[in-house]
């Protein structure tokens, strides 16, 4: 499979502001040269606790961070410090779905706003009219009525936002889309609704899609492969089923034993015991 | 529209009181002040000069205040501190002797009364502009429009301002009472405009003065200022209400 | 079973706001001595308004018409605000679910937690902290000293709910409400967190009634489990009986939706549209069967 996004040795790390009568305090290191590829129309899971740097690797990939270190390949260019004219083109093929619809979506824009503004940006549509009947389209994928466009986000439930969020990122037919721990808030039966979509479109549109989630079952139910991510490194990656039948790494054991599944299994909560409190010490 | 010329004076009918009081003068519904004017016309003649400080003095604080807070919350860093360290600066200085300096170099009238609040209250716009404009631009939206590839200037004015103005719109109906109080202080003291043309604080002024003859020419003048601030802060409420999709659900 | 501990008998209520709309149908459960009980359900089944119901705190805009909650004895819906404070923070605690929230920034731990050991148990300044500290030693907490000295935000999330669990436990309850106590948290400290509380409910014989909208969290720590939907049991029995062998549709849609590690072929199945229908239909006709039920 041939790679469409490369990242190497990447390096983030946030400058703490200075008061000013204090010293400069250290900047915090938020990842420690992380690699990390993803195929064309690769799902790809990026899994991790907080503080693990996932959503911060997210962000360097789209370029919405600068890495103080290393580089992005984007289908064989390094668009790693690129400007914001150079990196125009690349918007369009790089797109992002969020965690929380309430704050992603404008509030004070209609739906039909949000979606036909990107379209008229990249020259995808002539004019507002063309423009609308490509929302329509994409709004009966994602199974939204056409009346959406004149909503506003705070009239739609949850699971519809989440829809809205997803078309938002597909209109514009990128290549790439990070999903950024979009089922997170969502109740299980919508949030299997959501992935559903979310796998059709993918295997439709042959996208490549990086997944960044907590939850490791949902990422084995849709990702092939999986990065583990603690403390801004990548402690193991691989193909789901080799990682999940076979982990290598101890965190990584511990993160797949933590999961508490649905059955009734009295052992459970004794189990590892002593490796997560040395671990964690 | 006025019933009567506000500058003519009838000695003969001096403090005469309002309809409705005992000798009363027909056609001087409010009564006369202590030069035997009409007080409603001299009223409504005042409206003219403190709406126009409302609107002006307020306005322009705003836009002057609302686009640096703008520039300052969004750009960050050097522009900010910059803009920052000026606001700090400028609110040390007492407001009341800033104006008072300020009419004694430009001299008294409407415009430096405009001025004077315009220099005293654009910090107030900037500062909270400021931190508004701060707030949305952490918001996902904005990374969203930034991954999609709009320019700096689309998602300041696109996406962020939509979000600031509520605010805005509360505290520039807020700024316009302000605005109409400072213009009675000033004429009151008689900074403002020369003592021709009829104001609220002028009358106030004169109004003090015969309080215990004729208590209706500094009643009336007061029961304008305050029900034109009152009207400002409701209209700014409507205002809100009709214009902000999240405020009309 | 010998006397259940809490005995929730056909609880009903209303939301004032949406025109009467039910929120809770004549909720029935138990929760027996030593037992831990769980409460299932997605967002707006109810299993918060019960949670709150049984604290005293329902919000104006929701109106218990009928039912009753017996605790020892008592209904504490005919209790006056008095008597339910004498018995709430003694014998009824409650873990909230935001550790963040739930405690005051501009107070250290030591001050909030032996606010509850003063004012219940009528301990001296200096024997509540001891107790305290002794507390946080029985969650595990290595430098108790540190900790109860130290603001919330000074603290992990992680720590910051052992805090509250020690002080819900601390007061010896007979019944401890856990109101989603480990949704905030991440999974490796959930399971600590879980192992928590079970040790300590085992050990002083208390009986929890545990909120979740987590199927797995409910199956690794329930001895027995009532299923909510739209306000209604749809199910109820013991954990193991209700995951293995679900009777109800609805019961069987949400183990269907939930995706899981070991087995990828199964999980992920949104609910059949016949289904929600089915389910529908079923609040509809509960509805009409219960117009004009009596008040209580």
């Amino acid at each position: 499979m041939a790679d469409l996004l490369v990242a190497t040795g990447l390096v983030v790390s946030y400058h703490q502001t200075r008061g000013f009568l204090s010293p400069a305090k250290p900047a915090a290191t938020v990842l420690h040269g992380v690699d990390i590829r993803v195929g064309k129309g690769e799902t790809v899971g990026i899994v991790g606790e907080s503080g693990s740097g996932k959503t911060t690797l997210g962000r360097a990939l789209l370029g919405l961070v600068a890495p103080s270190a290393g580089t992005v390949l984007f289908d064989g260019t390094h668009i790693t410090g690129l400007d914001q004219r150079a990196r125009q083109p690349f918007r369009r093929r790089m797109q992002m779905i969020f965690q929380d619809p309430m704050s992603s979506l404008n509030p004070r824009h209609t739906i039909g706003r949000i979606l036909i503004e990107p379209i008229l940006l990249h020259g995808l549509a002539i004019d507002h009219a063309t423009a609308l009947t490509l929302v329509y389209g994409v709004l009966d994928r994602v199974g939204l009525s056409r009346s959406t466009v004149d909503r506003y986000s705070f009239e739609l439930s949850g699971g519809q936002r989440q829809r809205v969020g997803i078309a938002r990122a597909v209109v514009l037919q990128p290549d790439f889309v990070l999903a950024d721990e979009i089922v997170s808030g969502l109740d299980v039966s919508t949030q299997a609704q959501v992935l559903r979509l979310l796998k059709e479109l993918t295997s439709e549109m042959h996208l490549a899609l990086a997944f960044i989630s907590h939850d490791l079952s949902v990422i084995r139910s849709i990702c092939q492969r999986v990065v583990v991510m603690h403390d801004g490194r990548v402690v193991e990656e691989g193909p789901c089923e080799q990682v999940f039948a076979a982990p290598r790494a101890d965190y990584t054991r511990m993160l797949i034993d933590a999961i508490p599944l649905p059955t009734v299994d009295p052992g459970w909560l004794n189990r590892g015991a002593a490796v997560e409190i040395a671990a964690t010490a | 529209m006025a019933p009567q010329d506000p500058l003519a004076q009838n000695l003969l009918i001096a403090t005469v009181p309002p309809i409705g009081f005992a000798d009363a003068e027909p056609g001087y519904l409010l009564g006369t002040d202590g030069l035997g004017r009409d007080v409603l016309s001299r009223v409504i003649f005042g409206t003219r000069v403190s709406l126009t400080v409302a609107f002006v003095a307020a306005g322009l604080a705003c836009l002057i205040g609302s686009l640096l807070g703008l520039f300052a919350g969004f750009l960050g860093k050097f522009v900010d501190a910059l803009i920052s360290r000026l606001v700090d600066i400028w609110m040390a200085f007492p407001p009341v002797l800033l104006s008072i300096l300020l009419v004694a170099v430009i001299g008294a009238g409407l415009h430096s009364v405009i001025i004077a609040i315009v220099v005293i209250d654009w910090t107030r716009f900037c500062r909270v502009v400021r931190t508004e404009t701060m707030g949305q631009a952490q918001m996902d939206y904005v990374v969203a429009a930034r991954t999609i590839g709009f320019s700096n200037p689309a998602i300041l004015f696109r996406e962020i301002l939509p979000n600031v103005v509520p605010v805005l719109i509360a505290l520039l109906t807020l700024e316009m009472g302000i605005a109409v109080v400072v213009e009675a202080i000033l004429s009151f003291v008689g900074l403002s405009v020369s003592s021709d043309t009829p104001t609220w604080g002028g009358m106030i002024a004169e109004g003090r003065q015969i309080v215990h003859e004729a208590w209706w020419v500094l009643a009336v003048p007061l029961v304008a200022l305050f029900a034109t601030v009152i009207a400002f802060n409701q209209l700014g409420d409507g205002l809100a209400r009709s214009l902000d999709p999240v405020l009309r659900r | 079973m010998s006397e259940p501990r809490l005995l929730i008998d056909s609880l009903s209520a209303i939301s004032l706001r949406d025109g009467g709309k039910p929120i809770l149908r004549r909720v029935s459960l138990a929760v027996g001595t030593g037992e831990v009980h769980g409460l299932v359900g997605e967002s707006g089944a109810g299993k918060s308004t019960i949670a709150k119901a049984i604290l005293g705190i329902i919000p104006s805009q929701v109106k218990v018409t009928g039912g009753q909650i017996g605790f020892e004895g008592r209904d504490l819906l005919a209790l006056s605000a008095s008597e339910l404070r004498a018995v709430l923070g003694r014998d009824i605690a409650l873990v909230p679910q935001d550790p963040s929230t739930a405690l005051n920034p501009a107070r250290r731990i030591d001050a909030q937690m032996t606010d509850g050991l003063r004012l219940k148990r009528g301990l001296s300044a200096k024997a509540a902290r001891q107790r305290a500290g002794a507390l946080l030693d029985e969650v595990q907490i290595r430098d108790p000293e540190r900790v109860l000295s130290s603001y919330p935000h000074q603290l992990s999330g992680g720590m910051r709910q052992r805090v509250l669990i020690a002080a819900a436990f601390g007061l010896e309850p007979k019944l401890v409400i856990a109101d989603e106590p480990t949704t905030a948290l991440d999974v490796t400290v959930q399971k600590q967190i879980l192992r928590l509380i079970r040790s300590l409910q085992e050990r002083h014989g208390t009986s929890v009634l545990f909120v979740s909208h987590d199927l797995g969290v409910v199956a690794k720590i329930c001895d027995r489990v009532t299923v909510l939907y739209m306000g209604k049991v749809v199910e109820q029995g013991g954990t193991a009986d209700v995951l293995t062998s679900p009777r109800h549709a609805y019961t069987k849609a949400l183990l269907a939706a939930n995706p899981r590690y070991d087995r990828p072929d199964i999980g992920l199945e949104p609910t059949p549209p016949e289904v929600i229908a089915a389910l529908r239909a079923e609040i509809a006709a509960f509805d009409a069967n219960n117009q004009g039920a009596p008040h209580g």
